[in-house]
């Protein structure tokens, strides 16, 4: 077990480091350049910006320079918030994008559980219809619309009631995380709907189930220690990706509601070509879904006495 | 097993139930881990409305947070927004837009310099006196090769600025001296019309010498970072959520000051979220409204206002020799037969926008009164046949059987599409010229102009400072943003005569000179001056909007209970 984690972590830091190396190929790949500004600026003043980003010297000695501050920990400066390191970036706007992502998981998770076993244990009946309706939405709906139309109805609610319910926007109090965490953890809240829903219906056919019911257990003991145990297996397995992807992909939402997230400094730090912010934000995000990936296997170890780690 | 399948689905929901119970509870304890982990990263509940008239404060929403305050490096619109409400300059814009003593109480400006008093009740934050050091400081700071300000240019006027920022002449060598605490004294390179239109800019801001070198390199970089001489300061800065101006009771003109805070608590560039937060009551003001949410305003009978944001927006060509675009018959051919009151009104379709006719905007005063009265943008007759026989010469001296394709390059956003898209049509059916249009993301499209990597381009300038010379420098053949790079002898030496010249005739007429040539050589085709509109809460009462200066502007505004 120790010597498999171990050899994941070492596999774990080998692709962290090619994820640096291919961001920072493909950063400097894109047309356009980082320094360049609305207002154009003369030689001199661009040579001086060019010495003050360390853009002056040869794109390999950046790249050697670059590695070497972040195996010590160091992300550098930020090109457009200029007195700001990308470590105070992080460390100020992940826990936002967390504290978010966490609770969009346990929605998503949790309903997604739920629903799912209902669907399954009413498959093909009314309530199976509406919630695998709801689902398809759910999934192909795209975030932003959701997240505008959940905004305006807040707006049309507070209006109704007189005084604010829920706020519109904002970062700050549980409340103002309750509508954008939804938001956020609905489409994988879908999707897990439909893991679920079919992982449980293919388990109540298996024969151990069978085998379960005529030996007499109660069903309420067979549902628990039998189909949802067997059938949450799949879930877990996409839940770590699924971690990763809703804490970094927040972007739409984070916008809407105005939540100064991690997210937005990603996206916005690509469009303005910030390189030490892409960079920073890319190695952190891929460590932390390597990461991600290897807990849910190890954790696999522990909830599937089937697999064995070696 | 059908008999146990029904009472299976039974139980199993109960159990369900039981489920859902123990998430619930673990759900609660969750979120009371969340919310103090919320409160840590943001700002705690904010309970106020969009305006609180007994305790003065207002509520808004900005687009983005300042990148950093460091008013050397300060170059977006936020930064000097915000750093026009906590600094002062030596001179300020009043709530009419005209200059006013800020630090300085009286100057004087001769050929080779000025001088400047400053008076003795400005204050820092800290309660230290604002001296002329402090101004001496910013401005050797600003202009130092290390500082690495991208508006250092705008210092240039300053005796030896520009060879210091370039590294050969020592940062000592620059013409500014602060003669004791009060006065300023200021070299210039050459004779200098507009130096007070300059000092108001934010990169003239002062700083104290001490406390900047205190912050370690990191002046400006958070609330605690900063010294402040202005209305108001600043008291909270959480980033990406929070910014909170309070009054400056140090402020030597603190009686002006009506509001006592103003409250920041939303940052997003999404104007249809900042329009739901202005439905709720939770903001005073959207100080920018695009077309999507045109409709809605107009639905909700909201009382739309508007005002010049002082930039022109043109077509560029350009004039290298190896793109067609270089050939005047084909400019002209265009020019005979662009409309930009057709765009405005048929494409653009927002209030408060005007067809250009020149690259000097309506708002920029003349000699007496408005330039453009003085000296009349020369008029264009649209000919469709004219710019034909044009476009039949162009190609003969291009040596071209059929017309030719030009490559038009615009910005991502929807606006610039739509616009790219009418002049594709409009060459297309009236001229025979296809036109392929080049969106970019905007460091791309930046980059594809510098590299003149283009036959068109969409192109808006906004002014720096409120002197015609801001728009006539453009087209100079030296100047970094005339990308087409057009170049013109007798346009250069009238822009040297307006930057030298202290006689606002000799100017004047030199800018009236440099319109002219612009649209004989059609050297641009322009296409609208840009206006906003925005939306305020009726109870807010004051704020300045502008084309040159931090806008908008709250130092001035009020609340009225009953409007």
């Amino acid at each position: 077990m120790y010597a498999y984690a171990l050899k994941r972590l070492i596999q774990g830091v080998v692709t962290v480091w090619f994820i640096a190396t291919a961001t920072f190929i493909a950063m400097h790949s894109v047309p356009g350049d980082p320094l360049l500004n609305e207002r154009g600026v003369n030689e001199e003043i661009r040579r001086n910006l060019e010495e003050r980003y360390g853009l002056d010297r040869p794109i390999f000695d950046q790249y050697l320079i670059y590695m070497s501050n972040m195996v010590k920990g160091d992300f550098g400066i930020s090109f457009t918030q200029q007195n700001r390191s990308v470590n105070d970036i992080i460390r100020e706007h992940f826990p936002v994008s967390a504290a978010l992502g966490v609770l969009a998981i346990v929605f998503a998770g949790l309903g997604g559980v739920l629903w799912g076993a209902l669907t399954a244990l009413y498959r093909n009946r009314l309530p199976d219809v509406i919630v695998m309706f709801l689902v398809i939405l759910g999934i192909s709906v795209p975030s932003f619309v959701i997240a505008a139309l959940s905004q305006l109805a807040l707006v049309g609610l507070n209006g109704f009631v007189g005084f604010s319910v829920l706020p519109v926007a904002g970062w700050g109090s549980i409340l103002h995380m309750l509508i954008p965490s939804l938001v956020l953890g609905l489409g994988t809240m879908a999707f897990l709907t439909r893991l679920m829903r079919s992982s449980m219906l293919e388990i109540v056919n298996a024969d151990f189930i069978r085998t379960a019911y005529s030996k007499g257990l109660p069903p309420t003991r067979v549902f628990i220690k039998h189909q949802l145990r067997n059938a949450i297996l799949p879930v877990i397995t996409v839940l770590g990706p699924a971690i990763a992807a809703i804490t970094t992909g927040g972007f739409v939402v984070e916008l809407v509601f105005a939540i100064p997230g991690l997210g937005r400094f990603f996206v916005q730090a690509v469009q303005q070509l910030d390189y030490t912010v892409i960079m920073g934000t890319t190695v952190f995000y891929g460590a932390f879904l390597v990461f991600m990936v290897i807990a849910v296997d190890l954790l696999y170890g522990l909830i599937d006495p089937r697999v064995r780690l070696k | 097993m059908p008999d146990v399948s029904n009472s299976a689905t039974r139980s199993a929901s109960l159990q369900l139930v039981w489920l859902s119970i123990a998430a619930t509870l673990g759900f609660a304890l969750l979120m009371v881990l969340l919310s103090w982990a919320s409160a840590l990263t943001g700002s705690g509940p904010s309970t106020l409305n969009a305006i609180d008239a007994e305790s003065g404060t207002l509520t808004l929403q900005l687009s983005t947070e300042p990148p950093q305050l460091d008013s050397t490096r300060a170059t977006d619109s936020v930064s000097i927004m915000v750093l026009g409400h906590v600094m002062e300059g030596l001179l300020r814009f009043d709530a009419n837009n005209q200059l006013v003593p800020g630090v300085a109480e009286r100057w004087e400006i001769r050929e080779d310099g000025a001088t400047f008093w400053l008076r003795e009740d400005a204050r820092w934050s800290d309660g230290l006196p604002v001296t002329a050091h402090d101004f001496s400081f910013a401005w050797h700071t600003a202009l130092a090769p290390e500082t690495a300000s991208e508006y250092a240019f705008i210092l240039y006027p300053l005796k030896n600025a520009e060879a210091i920022n370039t590294g050969s002449l020592p940062i000592d060598a620059l013409g500014v001296h602060a003669v004791n605490d009060r006065v300023l004294e200021v070299e210039f390179e050459q004779p200098l019309a507009y130096f007070e239109e300059l000092v108001a800019f934010p990169t003239y801001n002062p700083i104290r010498e001490d406390f900047y070198r205190n912050r370690d390199g990191r002046y400006g970089a958070d609330v605690e970072d900063l010294l402040y001489n202005g209305p108001f300061e600043m008291t909270v800065w959480v980033h990406g959520a929070h910014l909170r101006l309070e009054k400056n009771t140090h402020y030597w003109d603190h009686e002006r000051v009506r509001l006592n805070v103003i409250d920041i608590p939303y940052f997003t560039t999404d104007t249809t979220a900042a329009l739901n937060l202005y439905k709720d009551g939770q903001i005073a003001i959207v100080d920018y409204l695009g077309a999507e949410q045109l409709d809605e305003v107009l639905q909700q009978r909201w009382e739309l206002q508007r005002f010049g944001d002082g930039s022109v927006w043109f077509l560029a060509f350009n004039f290298d020799p190896s793109r067609v675009t270089s050939n005047w018959h084909l400019r002209k051919a265009l020019q005979l037969v662009t409309d930009p009151s057709e765009l405005v009104n048929r494409i653009i379709k927002m209030p408060g926008n005007l067809p250009g006719e020149s690259l000097f905007p309506v708002w920029l005063q003349g000699i007496d009164g408005f330039f453009r009265q003085e000296y009349p943008a020369p008029q264009i007759t649209l000919d469709a046949d004219a710019a034909r026989e044009h476009l039949r010469l162009a190609m003969e001296e291009l040596g071209l059987d059929e017309p030719p394709s030009l490559a038009l390059l615009v910005d991502d956003t929807p606006g610039a599409g739509r616009q790219a898209e009418y002049f594709q049509n409009l060459y297309g059916t009236q001229l025979g010229i296809d036109i392929r249009i080049d969106r970019q993301i905007f460091k791309q499209r930046l980059a594809k102009m510098q590299s003149q990597d283009f036959d068109l381009a969409t192109y808006g300038w906004g002014p720096d400072f409120a002197d015609p010379l801001t728009f006539g420098e453009l087209f100079a053949s030296w100047n970094p943003n005339n990308n087409g790079r057009f170049s013109n002898q007798a346009y250069d030496q009238s822009v040297r005569l307006a930057q030298s010249s202290l006689d606002p005739r000799i100017r004047m007429d030199a800018f009236g000179r440099q319109q002219e040539i612009l649209s004989e050589e059609v050297a641009l085709i322009p296409n609208y001056e840009r206006g906003r509109v925005y939306i305020k809460d009726r109870r807010l009462q004051g704020v300045v909007r502008r084309a040159v200066g931090p806008d908008p502007d709250f130092t001035n505004a009020y609340i009225v209970e009953n409007p």
